[in-house]
């Protein structure tokens, strides 16, 4: 096998995980705060790609000037889900949440299908075709792009949980529910804010993955799913463990493919699971719970 | 949603109102055509069924397009059909308890339904009811194999599509002096993409083709990102690139293979969708242009083709003009000819119509329209369709050809 | 969580052993057992009385009522949350499907291998599961990453037809054959009434015995549970195994009903989620719902099919499930039939 061969496969393999690391930031945060698994994840994102889309086609704005009002758009749209309704389920038992957010899923799967249609949209811009040759290596324009975002994102997520008054509060109440409440903390607020701050990181995923994928209604399932993969390798509530699991779901997806069959390699991404799950089930960064 | 009530308008009877249903369907429909082309003679009945939700909706609307618009085109040329529409969710359990609805309804005939599972489950209850049942497109060999009677289909199996598409690869590298030497194949591992790698498979060595393939790489229907798969076909280094591929994937791999500088002598496909759809030229613009599809398609001499193209043009601006449309068109046109031919909408007299079809003014390539015992329909042929100026045309065969065709086609950055 | 009362629907008293063993329904209203008794001779006549679509709604409503009470084992009395019952179906099918094509063995042997493979496999995944601690949606995600895994291996699995499906061969007689299961629809509705009613009996039979008291008080209380000394880890692998196995046999039926299968369409994820929505709306944990929930959602759905064509909206019936769900999740918690069990007057006197 040449070696140029591997490195350009490892590189792509790194930078899509990047992409899906940025994917799975929002369930991460939801999850590490709430203990809310958000199985409409992948639905969150498939709106963001149509809003992108709808900007771009109906304003002309393009993905990357789309970004703050698509990422805006979804935390309105994820704060108000967590208040009309996530949130009369905080205490409810694990499974009522995660049925609760299948209900939201399927409405929005095909609420998606009727508004627009079966058809896959995608947004057409020359330099979604651009890539950087470096040596040996071709390397794809909007993955860095989006790969420099996702490591931005998660670096401002961070600075937001451990610089700003609302962010220390939130870790507060994702500590220490209880002791939350009694300093007088407004946790449903807080709540809220979290859900909105999830929703608008995928907000943030789905505009930049519009460059790389078409949009359809279908598309969810698949990603709520690949969220949880990647959320579970790198421990549930892990900002840094997100973007860890996703490049290793990358680079293992990168692997199987190029070493023994592309078609399985979606295999080795829930073998992948199976095994933390059983080994590790806090996930690689996660705190022991 | 303008799309909607064009298809809404275009339908020219809902099913609920036939059975005297709900005033917001009849305040719909009664903007449509339902009784002005009613002829003195009943109507036939034809039950659609298609997955027009689900994870094929895509096609399934495509296919219900190609159903609507034949019944005013049909009513012109003296034909007396009726639709009886219903949607199976992509889903052969859901598809098995509305062929029986529709048949309870009083469908004369079914028609559908574009995928493998869903057509054998209805096939099966058309058995059973001895009721007619005419497949628009599916291509699982084992649908006809079941020794059934009542089942038509006017589609190639999957191994007679990878002969039509197969036996074209030297006519287009005769007509254009350029042999390749090697191939790859990429395609997609679902039911479709393995019965059509394991014909190609079969006939490469019997058709004598002067290529070999060097490497075969099967990826998941459902993939999100082939930038692997394209990576490895190229570092395959082969002449030509051949795919077997859906539409989605096929936007994801042309673009990957523009964005990793891949540029084989062509990209040819041996007879799968994707490459020829209106989404294909939009989402890639130029770099949509040159491909090439080996499939069955609109046979461009044909008068029939051009009325039903204006007219699909007309009612659906936005939609592909393709072989999902020819094939369901013709469908419908298949029933109404038997029935014609039968006088009646007995279902025996009508499947004794059916085997003895010969309809020679068609829109599809190929012979008359005819069914071999097993109800299947031999005189079917591929036509090569390459992309130019931004929409399919017909280059191969030379009968039917529009232009000549390009091979190799110009490298990515030589594009204007 | 509605109490363990709530959940025993027409199971005997729990206090008298001597009741249980004296017959499956010595405790039960009598107002429930006329109303049962009435509900099964409808069932029973039904096949004469309704046409070819009815019957065939009919076969999907108990179909998804067999699943949902086998489901319902795992979930609804061992509180053990599965998302990927489709593997179980998938197995159940496969097994029967490859045994009757390659060997021509009937489908009753089939059944019973199939069985017992959903049975190892339901096994391995609780043993896994339960040994390492994967709890809750954790188990819920690893039941789903098992379908998942087993999806994509069958997809290249040639024995079984890998990608290209496996197809049983279809052939026409005017005879029933049982032996076979080669026949007409009604032949099939009464088979698969049969399973249904023999689920509900087992059931039924099940929750009057320790095993059932045990599962109710896992389900409430793990930690409690293990305390009254109970082997906690035994009696969730026997729900486990018990549900898997009872799902097989209803991925049996699917397969000689349909006669094709395709790893695409029967383990994916969305035929897991199917055979839950049937009983959460109905009532998790009780013996009912699941046969309530079949019935109301199979009809709903029926009534949206034409609402769809009426209205040109592709994917309304979807979304109302989606409602439905919602509708039930936020006020009716514990599913509708603890509520109709009230409106009949089927409460047991205290």
């Amino acid at each position: 096998m040449p070696i140029d061969f591997l490195l350009n496969i490892l590189v792509a393999g790194l930078l899509t995980g990047l992409v899906y690391g940025l994917m799975a930031l929002g369930l991460s945060a939801i999850f590490g705060v709430m203990k809310v698994v958000n199985f409409a994840h992948g639905d969150m994102m498939v709106v963001a790609m149509y809003a992108t889309y709808t900007l771009y086609t109906a304003a002309g704005l393009e993905p990357v000037a789309a970004l703050p009002l698509v990422a805006a758009g979804l935390f309105v749209f994820g704060f108000a889900l967590q208040r009309g309704l996530v949130n009369r389920f905080i205490n409810a038992t694990e499974h009522m949440q995660f049925l609760l957010l299948l209900g939201v899923a399927m409405v929005i799967t095909n609420g998606t299908l009727m508004v627009f249609g079966p058809d896959a949209r995608n947004v057409q811009l020359d330099y979604a075709f651009d890539s950087y040759n470096v040596g040996p290596l071709i390397v794809d324009k909007v993955r860095v792009i989006a790969a420099g975002v996702a490591g931005g994102t998660a670096l401002l997520l961070a600075a937001f949980f451990r610089f700003t008054v609302t962010g220390k509060a939130i870790r507060a109440c994702a500590d220490n529910f209880t002791g939350a409440q009694v300093v007088g903390l407004h946790v449903n607020h807080l709540y809220a804010v979290t859900f909105g701050i999830g929703a608008a990181c995928v907000g943030v995923a789905g505009t930049l993955l519009l460059l790389i994928t078409d949009v359809h209604p279908h598309l969810s399932t698949d990603y709520t799913l690949l969220g949880f993969i990647i959320v579970i390798l790198g421990g549930l509530g892990s900002l840094g463990g997100a973007l860890l699991g996703g490049v290793l779901v990358g680079l293992s997806e990168a692997l199987s493919g190029a070493l023994i069959a592309p078609s399985l390699k979606s295999m080795f991404s829930f073998g992948l699971l199976i095994l933390v799950l059983l080994l590790r089930p806090q996930g690689l960064l996660g705190k022991q719970a | 949603m303008s799309k909607k009530s064009e298809i809404l308008s275009a339908k020219p009877i809902s099913r609920r109102l036939f059975t005297g249903g709900i005033a917001a369907g009849a305040a719909l429909a009664a903007t449509g055509l339902p009784t002005r082309r009613a002829r003195a003679a009943a109507p036939l009945k034809i039950g659609v069924l298609l997955p027009r939700s689900g994870h094929l909706a895509l096609i399934g609307q495509q296919c219900q397009r190609g159903a609507d618009i034949a019944v005013p085109l049909l009513a012109d040329m003296g034909h007396s059909v009726t639709l009886m529409n219903a949607d199976i969710e992509s889903s052969p359990d859901v598809a098995r308890t509305q062929a029986e609805k529709l048949i309870r309804e009083g469908a004369h005939v079914l028609m559908g339904a574009f995928q493998s599972d869903a057509t054998a489950a209805i096939a099966q209850v058309a058995e059973q009811k001895g009721i007619p049942f005419i497949v628009n497109i599916a291509a699982d060999p084992a649908i006809t194999e079941q020794g059934y009677k009542f089942t038509f289909r006017n589609f190639p199996t999957s191994p007679m599509l990878g002969m039509g598409g197969m036996s074209l690869f030297k006519d287009i590298f005769a007509a254009t002096g350029t042999t390749p030497k090697t191939a790859v194949l990429m395609h997609v591992n679902d039911s479709f993409g393995m019965s059509m790698l394991k014909g190609i498979q079969a006939l490469t060595p019997k058709l004598n083709l002067p290529f070999k393939i060097v490497e075969t790489i099967a990826y998941d229907p459902k993939a999100r990102d082939l930038s692997i798969e394209v990576a490895k076909a190229k570092a395959a280094g082969a002449d030509m690139h051949m795919v077997v591929s859906r539409l989605n994937d096929a936007i994801l791999m042309v673009r990957e293979m523009v964005k990793q500088q891949y540029e084989p002598m062509g990209i040819i496909s041996p007879g799968s969708p994707g490459m020829y759809e209106k989404q294909f030229f939009k989402a890639l613009g130029k770099y949509s242009e040159y491909c090439i599809t080996n499939v069955p398609w609109f046979d461009p001499k044909q008068e029939m083709t051009s009325v039903l193209g204006a007219a699909f043009e007309k009612a659906y601006p936005d939609q592909s003009y393709e072989l999902n449309i020819g094939f369901t068109f013709e469908a419908v046109l298949i029933a109404a000819d038997a029935y014609k031919r039968a006088g009646s909408t007995d279902s025996k007299a009508l499947a004794e119509a059916l085997r003895a079809s010969n309809i020679a003014k068609r829109v599809m390539i190929g012979g008359p329209i005819q069914f071999d015992e097993k109800g299947q329909n031999k005189n079917l042929k591929s036509a090569a369709v390459q992309n130019r100026g931004g929409k399919p045309v017909v280059v191969m065969p030379k009968e039917s050809a529009e232009m000549a065709p390009v091979f190799p086609m110009p490298g990515w950055k030589a594009r204007s | 969580m509605s109490g363990v009362s709530e959940n025993r629907v027409l199971a005997g008293s729990p206090s008298t052993g001597e009741a249980a063993r004296g017959g499956l329904i010595a405790d039960v209203p009598r107002r429930a057992l006329i109303l049962l008794g009435l509900f099964a001779a409808l069932l029973l006549v039904a096949p004469a009385t309704v046409g070819d679509y009815l019957l065939s709604v009919m076969i999907l409503v108990l179909y998804y009522a067999y699943l949902g009470l086998a489901w319902n084992v795992m979930m609804g009395f061992a509180g053990q949350f599965s998302l990927g019952h489709a593997l179980y179906i998938g197995l159940g099918g496969y097994t029967a499907g490859a045994l009757f094509v390659h060997y021509g063995l009937p489908p009753w042997f089939g059944m019973v291998v199939g069985a017992a493979v959903a049975a190892v496999m339901g096994g391995v995944i609780g043993a896994l599961g339960f040994r390492f601690g994967v709890k809750g949606v954790y188990f819920a995600l690893l039941t789903i990453a098992f379908a998942e895994f087993t999806r994509i291996l069958f997809d290249h699995w040639g024995w079984v037809g890998a990608s290209s499906g496996l197809y049983l061969p279809v052939e026409y007689r005017d005879t029933d054959d049982l032996w076979l299961l080669r026949g007409s629809a009604t032949m099939f509705y009464y088979v698969i009434l049969a399973m249904t009613a023999g689920a509900f009996i087992l059931c039924h039979w099940l929750l009057q015995r320790r095993v059932g008291y045990y599962w109710q008080a896992i389900r409430e209380d793990q930690e409690a549970a293990q305390t009254l000394g109970i082997d906690v880890f035994r009696y969730k692998m026997i729900a486990v195994m018990l549900s898997a196995a009872m799902t097989a046999i209803g991925g049996v039926f699917y397969a000689f009903y349909y006669n094709n299968l395709y790893p695409e369409t029967i383990f994916s994820m969305h035929r897991s989620i199917e055979l839950m929505l049937g009983v959460i709306i109905g009532g998790i944990g009780t013996l009912f719902g699941p046969i309530l929930g079949a019935i109301v959602l199979t009809t709903l759905g029926e009534m949206l099919t034409g609402l769809t064509e009426d209205l040109g909206l592709d994917g309304i019936k979807q979304m109302s499930y989606g409602v439905a769900l919602l509708v039930i999740i936020v006020y009716r918690p514990g599913g509708l039939w603890p509520w109709l069990r009230r409106r009949l007057g089927l409460e047991k006197p205290r």
